[in-house]
């Protein structure tokens, strides 16, 4: 039975349509990556599935339950991290932990010792004692990944997990979530890191503007708009001789620069040796090759025509990041 | 029903240590409170002279009841006050992804207030009795001014709660602030309704804090009246109906609304 399934489902805030009727399917024991950009309907979609907002159209069911007949059989087979760490900073870690576990019914008891065994996991056993309001950022999303986690749950949603994080604590919670998905979590995590889509998702499902414009696993992804490409920048000798000897092997594509050629290869590095060989044969020096494999990025440039980057870049600029 | 009593009790003890760890939250509910009922008592005690005052062993005996209302009262709004900044924060989020019924949260955060409604009425009762006021009826009427004030914080704190559940908004709440006080100087809290002036006395007398704090005054000053009594506890059962039926149908529109 698949963990998550998503018919048809639709979310409007009066006129505005956040989530334009969508569709995926998450099987158990999959990490899906939810990517687009800010205001695609990421975290709208993730509100439904979590309970905490009532879908306008369409049907979902998460743990075989469905989002709003049987919200509550929901609540207990999920666990959630929401965007920007939602955590009382007045409180302990500790304390937090186990306030988390008395609301999902656990003994007492059973509940100090899996938040002694979390607080470990999550290297914060150190700090559990300080209020949380002296935490960093990133030790602030491993405790809110801890307490997801209190209540061992069949499906994890992680929101934006990494968002504002600095690289090393996005590794950090990036080998946790690999860690739980290897002991049988689902994860469903929204993203808008390319990147971390690309490390952690075994299936990807691209949002904008509402509507999921692509999905598959990231290989398949990359692979439907295209080959890995070599780049060459030569040293010496003619480039129109070079792109001549290129466009015997794979597919020609505009060159970057005056000294640069670009060709589309199907069999990727198994290819390099072949072209290396001809150009040599030809007397052409080369400076240096690269094998340029598509990103996600240029699948999201595909489907929606923009840089999901860029975006973000745009959006980082209009809105400063409170830390 | 026993998991969701265990969650009142952690959620009830979560916003005790919030309270408690946030000064501006503690400060209304016993620093202004304490420091208005020294300033009266030090300042206007030749007022039980006043033909009409009711007879009172001395001003701070009266007063107690007062002060113990304006606790009570601002315990409400600061609860409201960390509602609206839980749900600002996204911590509500987090108990609603809880699997117990959503009004629990805001059972929680209402024993929470009522906890700190005996916190005030054993602090001002400790400090009526450490400055020689004495309690009329005794023990029996300490329990009842104890009982009354616990209760009625929690029937603050649900009008609190709804208007937190409602608006999202800790300004909005924190905004109210002024008007607690305003309504409490319309009460009989600080003075005998009778010796007050036109329009002021009409309205202390429709006033509904009249009513309990004249139910918890009443054994503190002269003895236990059944009368005063069950006006108190019918007025604070009417807020409590009010305050949860008001706060039910917030927390629905939230969840409905996102």
């Amino acid at each position: 039975m698949p963990a998550i399934v998503v018919e048809g489902l639709e979310r409007a805030f009066g006129e505005v349509r956040a989530v334009q009727g969508i569709d995926l399917e998450v099987a158990e024991g999959e990490i899906y990556g939810f990517l687009g950009p800010n205001g695609a309907g990421k975290t709208t979609t993730v509100r439904v599935l979590t309970t905490l907002l009532l879908p306008t159209g369409g049907r979902a069911t998460v743990a075989g339950h469905d989002v709003v007949a049987e919200a509550r059989a929901v609540r207990g087979s999920i666990g959630v991290a929401l965007q920007e760490a939602a955590l009382d900073p007045l409180m302990t870690g500790r304390e937090l932990i186990r306030l988390q576990a008395t609301l999902q019914g656990i003994p007492s008891e059973e509940g100090k010792r899996r938040a002694d065994d979390l607080l470990e996991r999550v290297d914060l056993a150190a700090a559990a004692d300080r209020r949380v309001g002296t935490y960093s950022g990133g030790m602030q999303r491993r405790l809110d990944l801890a307490a997801a986690l209190v209540h061992e749950p069949r499906v994890l949603f992680l929101d934006e997990p990494t968002t504002g994080l600095d690289p090393v604590s996005r590794k950090t919670i990036w080998e946790e979530v690999r860690g739980l998905n290897e002991e049988g979590t689902t994860v469903f995590l929204t993203t808008q890191y390319l990147e971390e889509a690309d490390q952690l998702a075994d299936r990807v499902g691209i949002i904008d503007d509402g509507k999921i414009v692509a999905k598959g696993t990231p290989e398949s992804l990359k692979a439907e708009i295209g080959h890995p490409h070599i780049e060459l920048h030569l040293a010496e000798g003619s480039v129109a001789q070079a792109e001549e000897i290129c466009a015997r092997i794979g597919k020609l594509l505009p060159p970057k620069d005056a000294k640069a050629v670009l060709v589309e290869v199907e069999n990727g590095a198994a290819d390099i040796p072949r072209v290396v060989r001809a150009l040599d044969e030809a007397g052409i020096a080369v400076e240096s090759l690269e094998l340029v494999r598509p990103t996600l990025d240029d699948v999201f440039v595909e489907k929606t025509g923009y840089h999901l980057a860029e975006e973000i870049e745009e959006e980082a600029e209009k809105e400063p990041v409170e830390v | 029903m026993a998991i969701n009593l265990r969650v009142i009790r952690a959620l009830g003890m979560r916003s005790i240590r919030q309270t408690f760890r946030r000064p501006q939250l503690i400060a209304p509910i016993v620093v202004f409170p304490t420091l208005l009922l020294a300033i009266q008592t030090g300042g206007a005690g030749a007022a039980v002279n006043l033909p009409g005052f009711p007879p009172v062993q001395s001003f701070l005996q009266f007063m107690l009841a007062g002060a113990m209302m304006q606790s009570l009262m601002l315990a409400g709004n600061s609860g409201g006050i960390a509602l609206a900044v839980d749900i600002e924060m996204g911590f509500t989020d987090r108990l609603f992804t809880a699997p117990i019924s959503r009004f629990t949260i805001v059972l929680g955060r209402l024993a929470g207030t009522a906890a700190l409604g005996l916190f005030s009425s054993l602090w001002f009762l400790a400090i009526g009795l450490i400055f020689g006021a004495e309690i009329q009826s005794g023990v029996p009427g300490a329990l009842i001014a104890i009982f009354l004030v616990t209760s009625a914080a929690l029937a603050v704190g649900g009008i609190g709660a709804a208007i937190a559940l409602r608006t999202g908004s800790a300004s909005v709440v924190q905004g109210l602030f002024p008007l607690v006080l305003v309504v409490l100087f319309l009460s009989s809290a600080f003075f005998p309704e009778n010796l007050m002036i036109q329009p002021a006395q009409t309205i202390a007398e429709y006033n509904p804090l009249s009513l309990i704090v004249n139910g918890i005054r009443s054994p503190m000053i002269s003895g236990i009246s059944a009368s005063e009594t069950l006006y108190a506890v019918l007025t604070i059962t009417g807020i409590i109906v009010l305050g949860l039926g008001l706060s039910a149908r917030a927390l629905r529109h939230r969840l409905r609304a996102g």
